[in-house]
């Protein structure tokens, strides 16, 4: 089995546009949450929302690659490059190499919108021009981010909800680890446009404490009263040991542990033995104690039951070892498809820099969370392994484990 | 619309929207290569004329067209049509 290493990380979210901004916003717990008014015009019962600018690529990319990007797909692109600069990692190499890519993303709401209302209107499909079919598929992160950067090896996105990122992850960990891929661009991204959670909205899991938006997402809070939506993208990318060595690139962690598991239950309702067998089959996988996890980057997206359950599961693996955990989820949003990649890139930035970002408005817990070891604030800590938890609709889990290299 | 207008009209969005170099635009210049057209590119082409000049042309009106000169004369053919039909 071949050891597998992260030696790439790139961001694009709400509370920074690279990695050094989000760093400077995780130490501070500052919040990328506002309250949008065009959604309370279009009937959204939350105006809430994580806010970022589209990247400006005239004159970055050419036109043809341009005309293919959905909003999402520009996030994936500039964390791409990010991360590729961060991995050392040229399109030389790329040229020479069979790189490949795994990408979370779960939905593409304003390509098809946008199509559908010009199909409707000019009763020709031609009038939706050349860009919108590599616009509205789910795998459009990957297909594009695969043609612009010329990736000669996997090439596949990855559907898991808010679980996709965590999964393209750890299904390229596993592809690495049998000597299937040498090196994998992995992530996730996730649109942030009106189109894009109005149907989200409309099963009332928004938080609507709309008078006080960077205090509304409280995950683990007892008066916590549901998610804010939120994106970006985030790329992580990761190789052999033997591949980083023989190239010389500096190595920023190790995953050691992947879990997964399906509730096997209902399509939205939480379970708390689902992600109990995610977190065991993740230790499992590591080979190592619970007590050698340091931190525990929490999926918990402020809603009551969510949050509750996932309580309850981090407390019958950890129970004994009162890990750290906060949700980052606290100042982003819930970063969805994106979700699961992020909270790697951020607890990477975490273990890099030794500290633990807080989990902001965590004021009061409640029975569930009062059994954790919640960080309400940023403790400065040096993190030799931590573990990031994603659950998705449809009851799907992951769960990954990360150490910090030592030579 | 004036030929002249129509003419200009033409060499701004292919200037703004397929991103050609002004100097480039020679009327007796090849279209296709100098703008680098793919298979893609001719739909949003279809796209940018239709929302300029309100007709929707066929995709196979392409394949008599070679420079920028053909180019203007067709749109400009098919302007004066929709006036006078």
């Amino acid at each position: 089995m071949e050891r597998v290493v992260i030696t790439g990380i790139g961001i694009y979210s709400c509370i920074g546009k690279n990695l050094s901004e989000v760093s400077e916003s995780l130490h501070k717990g500052r919040s990328g949450i506002i309250l949008d008014l065009l959604r309370k015009e279009m009937g959204y019962r939350s105006g809430l929302t994580g806010v970022l600018e589209r990247p400006q690529l005239k004159g970055v990319l050419d036109r043809r690659a341009r005309v293919m990007l959905p909003e999402q797909g520009e996030y994936a692109y500039i964390a791409t490059i990010e991360a590729l600069k961060v991995a050392g990692i040229d399109q030389d190499y790329l040229d020479r190499k069979e790189v490949g890519i795994i990408y979370g993303n779960d939905s593409s709401a304003q390509p098809v919108i946008e199509a559908i209302d010009i199909i409707r209107e000019k009763k020709d499909t031609m009038m939706v021009g050349s860009g919108s079919v590599f616009q509205v598929l789910n795998s459009t992160v990957n297909m594009n981010l695969s043609t612009i950067f010329r990736l000669k090896g996997v090439n596949f996105g990855v559907s898991a909800a808010c679980a996709s990122g965590s999964h393209s992850i750890g299904l390229a960990y596993t592809l690495i680890r049998h000597g299937m891929q040498e090196c994998v661009i992995c992530g996730g991204a996730q649109e942030t446009n009106i189109y894009s959670m109005g149907n989200f909205d409309a099963l009332g899991a928004f938080s609507i404490r709309e008078n006080d938006p960077t205090a509304a997402s409280r995950p683990f809070d007892r008066d916590r009263d549901g998610l804010i939506p939120s994106g970006g993208a985030a790329t992580v990318i990761i190789e052999s040991l033997k591949s980083a060595q023989a190239r010389g690139a500096t190595i920023l962690g190790e995953v050691i542990g992947y879990g997964f598991s399906s509730n096997g239950a209902h399509i939205s309702n939480p379970s708390v033995d689902g992600p109990v067998r995610s977190l065991e089959m993740a230790v499992r996988d590591a080979g190592i104690p619970t007590s050698e996890i340091d931190y525990i980057n929490a999926h918990a997206t402020s809603t009551p039951g969510g949050d509750a359950s996932e309580a309850k599961a981090i407390d019958t693996v950890f129970g004994k070892d009162k890990t750290l955990v906060s949700s980052t989820k606290s100042m982003t949003g819930h970063e969805c498809w994106m979700a699961g990649a992020s909270e790697i890139v951020y607890s990477m930035l975490m273990m890099q820099e030794s500290f633990v970002a807080p989990n902001i408005n965590f004021e009061n817990p409640d029975e569930d969370s009062a059994q954790l070891n919640i960080a309400d604030k940023t403790i400065n800590k040096n993190i030799s392994v931590f573990l990031s938890n994603s659950f998705g609709f449809g009851g799907t889990n992951s769960s990954l484990i990360v150490k910090k290299w030592t030579k | 619309m004036e030929k002249v207008d129509i003419i200009e009209k033409i060499n701004g969005f292919l200037v703004e929207e397929f991103e050609v170099a002004p100097e480039k635009i020679i009327p007796e210049a090849n279209l296709r290569e100098t703008l680098e057209l793919d298979s893609l590119d001719y739909i949003d082409l279809v796209v940018v004329i239709e929302s300029n000049f309100g007709f929707k042309v066929k995709p196979e009106d392409f394949v008599a067209i070679s420079t920028f000169q053909n180019f203007y004369e067709y749109v400009n053919d098919r302007v004066a049509e929709k006036v006078n039909p």
